[in-house]
């Protein structure tokens, strides 16, 4: 029943669990400071469901140890759910209830009284614009309205500790823009913030620290930031249109750095990893130029974290991932 | 003592809940309810005849409830499958309430529409000529009986609905183990005219056991077609069938919350 102050929100130690002959954590090691959001991300399947399952107390690990907001998951799940919001694909709101009579009812069982919970249930329901639709079936509502219900309900106690399983899958722009501010808002208020996604783009939009998963391991985790320098550097692309002068540019992007270029054969298009982008775009450039090489689409970017994804794990991350909205 | 309230006051909502949902999916409760008075006119009309007529419908009842009860089992399965399925369960089971309460409100709820169902059946009973001969007294304890019985059933049907897992499996298993189990029994007919060791596991038999007592205590008196016997739980009916109710719902009710236990944490 302690309740250290200090020390991570969120933190799992060598979690591991199989499904008859199927590997779904293989060792999975995560770690989030409080008020602050974790991404977990990777492909359908690899991991992460089961994962925020055993951290949520719904499934009871093979191995390892998991502490939620100071309580040990393991020893007193009966804390981590005092101190735990859910919501997500696999926390369900009731189609039958309204969304009212849905958050009265979690809020009643967090403990809340008759008069507090109807009060508690009619901010929610403001506070996430469903006042309209807060006396229909919420059977009847959109995607977008769902979700909000849904995340609704796993903020009624206000708790520490936020999971969110897959946030935005299937939503449109606008639901999911809707869904990154109330994360905002929630890390604003000092809330930490677990939330596993297949797009890159919202662990790069959201997450402080991102725990890439696959294959029921962690092969990666950092910052956003981190893990795009671990890719290497900036990536310089350039078009060379001629068929016949490409082996010779291949030559002179290969002098560049200790990576050689990748080419894509139909396009034209090659792409070079490099630690002083400025530098050797003016250099390559100039080269190519004394060789007689005319170029086009010249693109200095840093990487996305699709390229570390790429890097990472050996495979691009929409590999496996289905059904997502992009 | 504050784990008590908790526990009641958590499975009245959960109850509640199932309650709303039943209310909201007409369809189901329909056919819950149109079932045992199926079986009252089928039974009374096409077999009645030739069992013993007027004395026979009046005999039916007992079966009647004691069959219409158990029955309710299969929506249990099939509501804690369905929750299980949509991830009703996971909702629950991630809010600080005990394990016992998703269980408890779940039954609970189908006790609540063994309580209608019977209601329903009386009237249906009345109709087809059963009358209560006994004391009020002694028919609120037939009631009571009914009612013990059904909880006992609903237990059994928790642990199917999670042992099945899925919504198909549940609606199968959930269903085809009340035709044997109400069918070979008093319920209907006699046990005398079985073969041997059918006539001792139908004597025996919880059902048999229900209906007995649930006639002796309305005074429906079995008509001369249908014999009781006199093995030791046709004459011991009330005891044997409160014994049987009680230890069906402690057996069954650690065997879910086990599996249910096994499935999430504590």
């Amino acid at each position: 029943m302690s309740k250290p102050q200090s020390g991570p929100a969120i933190r799992a130690e060598g979690l591991t669990k199989r499904f008859g002959s199927k590997r779904a954590l293989a060792g999975v090691d995560l770690e989030a400071a409080p008020g602050t959001v974790l991404g977990v991300l990777g492909p359908n399947g690899a991991g992460k469901t089961t994962t925020v399952r055993v951290l949520t107390t719904l499934l009871r690990p093979d191995g390892g140890r998991a502490w939620m907001a100071g309580h040990d998951v393991l020893a007193d799940p009966e804390g981590v759910r005092r101190d735990l919001g859910l919501s997500g694909q696999y926390a369900a709101v009731d189609e039958k209830l309204t969304g009212r009579e849905n958050l009265y009812l979690v809020a009643r069982l967090y403990g809340l009284g008759r008069r507090a919970a109807r009060v508690r249930a009619g901010e929610l329901l403001a506070g996430f614009d469903l006042e309209e639709a807060a006396d229909r079936p919420s059977g009847t509502y959109s995607g977008g309205m769902r979700r909000r219900l849904d995340l609704a309900g796993a903020l009624v106690a206000r708790p520490p500790v936020v999971v969110l399983d897959e946030p935005t899958t299937g939503l449109d722009p606008r639901g999911r823009a809707d869904t990154w501010r109330a994360v905002r808002e929630l890390v604003a208020q000092g809330t930490t913030v677990l939330l596993t996604t297949q797009y890159l783009e919202e662990a790069d939009q959201l997450a402080d620290s991102v725990v890439v998963i696959e294959h029921g391991r962690v092969v990666a985790h950092g910052s956003a930031s981190e893990l795009k320098a671990r890719v290497g550097g900036e990536r310089l692309s350039l078009t060379v249109a001629q068929t016949w002068a490409r082996p010779a540019a291949a030559d002179i992007l290969s002098s560049l750095g200790a990576h050689r270029p990748e080419l894509e054969p139909r396009t034209g298009r090659f792409t070079v990893t490099t630690d002083h982008g400025a530098q050797t775009l003016e250099y390559a450039l100039g080269c190519l130029r004394l060789a007689d090489i005319a170029v086009r689409d010249v693109v200095l970017a840093q990487p996305t974290l699709d390229d570390a994804f790429l890097a990472l794990t050996g495979q691009p991350a929409s590999a496996g991932a289905q059904g997502g909205g992009r | 003592m504050i784990a008590v309230r908790r526990l009641g006051r958590d499975s009245s909502l959960i109850a509640w809940r199932n309650l709303l949902n039943l209310r909201r999916t007409p369809g189901s409760v329909i056919a819950a309810l149109v079932q045992p008075v199926m079986f009252v006119l089928l039974l009374a009309y096409v077999f009645g005849g030739s069992l013993g007529g007027a004395g026979y419908r009046t005999f039916l009842m007992g079966g009647i409830f004691a069959q219409a009860v158990t029955f309710n089992a299969a929506f249990t399965a099939l509501g804690l499958a369905g929750d299980m399925d949509k991830g009703i369960v996971d909702r629950f089971r991630s809010l600080p309430m005990p394990a016992m309460a998703v269980l408890l409100g779940r039954t609970l709820s189908d006790l609540t529409m063994s309580a209608v169902t019977l209601a329903v059946t009386s009237l249906c009973g009345l109709l087809v000529g059963w009358r209560i001969a006994g004391s009020p007294a002694d028919a609120l304890l037939a009631y009571a009986l009914i009612l013990l019985f059904a909880f006992a059933m609903s237990w059994v049907g928790a642990a199917i609905g999670l042992l099945a897992r899925s919504v198909e499996v549940a609606q199968s298993a959930g269903l085809i183990w009340l035709f044997p189990v109400t069918f070979v029994s008093s319920a209907f007919v006699s046990t005398q005219t079985m073969p041997g060791p059918l006539r001792t596991v139908a004597e025996w038999n919880p059902v048999s056991a229900t209906a007995t007592a649930v006639r002796q205590l309305f005074a429906n008196p079995p008509p001369g077609g249908v014999p009781a016997g006199d093995a030791w739980p046709v004459v011991h009916a009330l005891p044997y069938a409160v014994f049987c109710a009680c230890l069906i719902t402690g057996a069954f009710m650690l065997l879910a919350l086990g599996r249910f236990r096994r499935i999430t944490l504590g």
